[in-house]
């Protein structure tokens, strides 16, 4: 009975340190990416956050259009992915015949397995073309506009979506589809016996799963935000601050990745730490916003399995 | 079991003869620039035929890091594309000297539909098309050195590398001295606030956005245009010529920097004087402590060196880097004598 407490608890104990060493790490990384950014810090104070030059030589660094490229380029991939990627869960795990249901699991795993490298590669040779002369068939009334301002290069904001985009379905629609298949099979059977259309029932169904299916959005839009190779080769990689989709910009991801290797500046690689600081802080507040939102909608729906609000959903919708 | 303890003793036997010849090896490790990472392969695994006992690995990591590793003392030698500033010796703990190794060469490429003419540049030209000063090809300061060529009037889309790197170092420390407006807005390093254009990844991101993209202009390594057999234009040289890139006129160019090289070999030959000399070109240098700490890793580097600046020179006009002129090895190989060995 002793062995068997001594078991339980160093196996606790054990387990405890690996949970508690990721928590270290991750307060590691924050620590040392303070420590590094630094002098940059010192320098710029918060007008990093705010000020748009980016210019090594004269070593004046400003984060802004980078910040701004980056969620906007993920905001507008993630605007492309979710309706896509619940479509595919949506087909998967309620319209999909049997037969076709492994192929298509499995072509959608394998869109993950796909190197980033790749991607960008795909991207220059293929994606840009097609979003050139996509872009120059756009009529020149459309062209005023301050989203599609600017000359069609097919480098820009629009490709990297795009090429971020088919990234993230992979991610979103995999979980959205276990998510879907675990709703309780009586929810839909109730909405049947309710004489609910298929479509209602799925609907019905949506809705049951719909912290979970945030919940697969939002790992989406993490993965995005971090997303380096794809997008560097095709976003043009030039820090401005623009609406427009076919404008060239630039992601903090891909600011570190070009310009990590060359710089012997210390201040040029303390504002190139900082900004790996700033994705840090970024992805960070996401995260726990995300959490927050799916732990909100989770309360709200807590005393829905037991009261069997169901029929109310149904009624509603 | 008899062929059991023969294999075991075997085993043993080996594995001490091993141990043996590890324990007489040199292993020196660097780290640098990328642009010459190709010829340092060859010269290391050339030179490891000639002396099993050296071994000497290379880390292509880029200038910045070569520089920033050397200082550290992380490794035995560094590379780099531009030489280190003042600032950057004075923050290294010992006396850091340059070794130029090879030269290499930036050349203008461009795609403009129905052009099959090589067009000419000038330092200025370039200077106000990457600027954003010049936004068509039909310019009238473009037409004027390309007479005869029908240029269209279409929109220049200026490329450029989004990497920090040795190239970019080159094409606008080229550009700086041709352009004083240029040296005043944008200035040299290996990364740059581009006043125009977009930004491909490396030598390959550069040609592909280019070679996609009607009416653009980038530049890449010469190397880098000569293996994919992409045409490029002539540069107009300190002289009034205009020279197409080749190794001979990258030499060239080296061979008149000789005259007047410093004594620690941190000259920028970009724009150099003489005739044949194509403007753009550089060399890339090794970096080494004059005082190293290991003495024995020291001698076998120094001895690897005064290889590298006479036989290994054979190697880089295969891999499209230009040989050191005579002048510039004579002058090497008497520094070679500062950094202490054994």
């Amino acid at each position: 009975m002793a062995n068997r407490t001594t078991t339980d608890l160093g196996f606790r104990l054990g387990t405890g340190a690996f949970a508690f060493a990721l928590v270290l790490l991750v307060a590691g990384i924050g620590v040392e990416l303070a420590r590094v950014s630094m002098p940059s810090i010192q320098k710029f104070g918060f007008a990093f956050w705010r000020t748009s030059i980016w210019d090594p030589v004269a070593g004046e660094f400003g984060a802004l259009p980078f910040i701004w490229g980056t969620l906007y380029s993920s905001i507008l991939a993630l605007l492309i992915a979710t309706p896509i990627s619940l479509g595919i869960a949506v087909f998967i795990s309620e319209l999909c015949p049997a037969v076709l249901r492994q192929p298509l699991v499995f072509l959608t795993e394998l869109l993950a397995a796909i190197p980033s490298i790749v991607y960008g590669l795909w991207g220059i040779f293929v994606l840009v073309p097609a979003v050139r002369s996509l872009e120059s068939s756009l009529p020149s009334a459309l062209r005023q506009l301050p989203l599609f301002s600017g000359p069609p290069l097919g480098l820009g904001m629009l490709s990297a979506a795009l090429i971020l985009a088919v990234m993230v379905i992979p991610f979103s629609s995999s979980v959205s589809r276990e998510v879907l298949r675990s709703v309780p099979a009586a929810q839909r059977e109730g909405a049947y016996a309710l004489g609910a259309t298929r479509f209602e029932a799925i609907r019905a169904a949506l809705f049951y799963a719909r912290t979970g299916i945030i919940g697969a959005v939002m790992l989406g839009f993490g993965r995005a935000l971090g997303e380096t190779m794809a997008v560097t080769m095709v976003i043009g990689n030039t820090p401005q601050f623009s609406l427009s989709l076919f404008a060239p910009q630039y992601t903090m991801a891909a600011v570190i990745a070009n310009e990590f290797a060359e710089a012997a500046d210390n201040l040029h690689l303390s504002a190139l730490v900082e900004i790996g600081l700033v994705l840090f802080i970024i992805t960070l507040l996401v995260n726990s916003m995300s959490r927050l939102l799916i732990w909100s909608m989770a309360q709200d729906a807590a005393p829905a399995p037991k009261a069997k609000p169901e029929a109310e959903h149904v009624a509603a919708a | 079991m008899n062929t059991k303890r023969t294999i075991i003793a075997l085993a043993c036997g080996l594995a001490l003869l091993g141990t043996g010849l590890a324990a007489q090896a040199v292993r020196i490790n660097g780290a640098g620039a990328t642009f010459p990472n190709p010829i340092y392969s060859k010269w290391f695994a050339e030179y490891g035929k000639l002396h099993p006992n050296v071994q000497i690995n290379y880390q292509s990591l880029g200038s910045g890091a070569g520089i920033r590793q050397i200082t550290e003392q992380t490794v035995d030698f560094g590379a780099t594309d531009g030489p280190m500033t003042d600032e950057q010796l004075r923050a290294a703990p010992g006396k850091i000297l340059h070794f130029p190794t090879v030269l290499g060469a930036v050349v203008p490429v461009y795609n403009i539909p129905d052009v099959n003419a090589e067009l000419k540049f000038s330092g200025a030209v370039i200077g106000d098309i990457f600027l954003g000063k010049i936004t068509k090809w039909n310019d009238p300061a473009i037409a004027k050195l390309n007479e005869g060529a029908k240029l269209p009037a279409t929109d220049i889309t200026v490329v450029h590398r989004s990497d920090g790197s040795g190239t970019t170092y080159i094409w606008v420390d080229y550009l700086a001295k041709t352009s004083p407006e240029f040296k005043k807005r944008v200035g040299v390093a290996t990364a740059v606030n581009w006043p125009a254009g977009v930004g491909g990844k490396g030598n390959e991101g550069v040609a592909g956005l280019v070679k996609q993209t009607p009416g653009s202009i980038g530049y890449v390594e010469l190397i880098y245009a000569l293996q994919n057999k992409i045409s490029y234009g002539s540069v107009q040289n300190a002289g009034g010529e205009f020279v197409k890139a080749s190794t001979q006129a990258v030499t060239a160019a080296a061979a008149e920097a000789a005259a007047k090289m410093p004594p620690d070999f941190r000259v920028s030959i970009t724009n150099a004087p003489g005739k044949g000399v194509y403007p753009i070109s550089s060399f890339t240098w090794i970096l080494l402590y004059e005082n190293p700490k290991d003495k024995v890793k020291a001698q076998a580097m120094t001895e690897f060196m005064k290889w590298a600046l006479t036989d290994g020179q054979k190697y880089a006009t295969d891999l499209g880097y230009a040989p050191l002129p005579e002048a510039v090895v004579k002058l090497e190989t008497a520094a070679l004598a500062k950094v202490k060995g054994t």
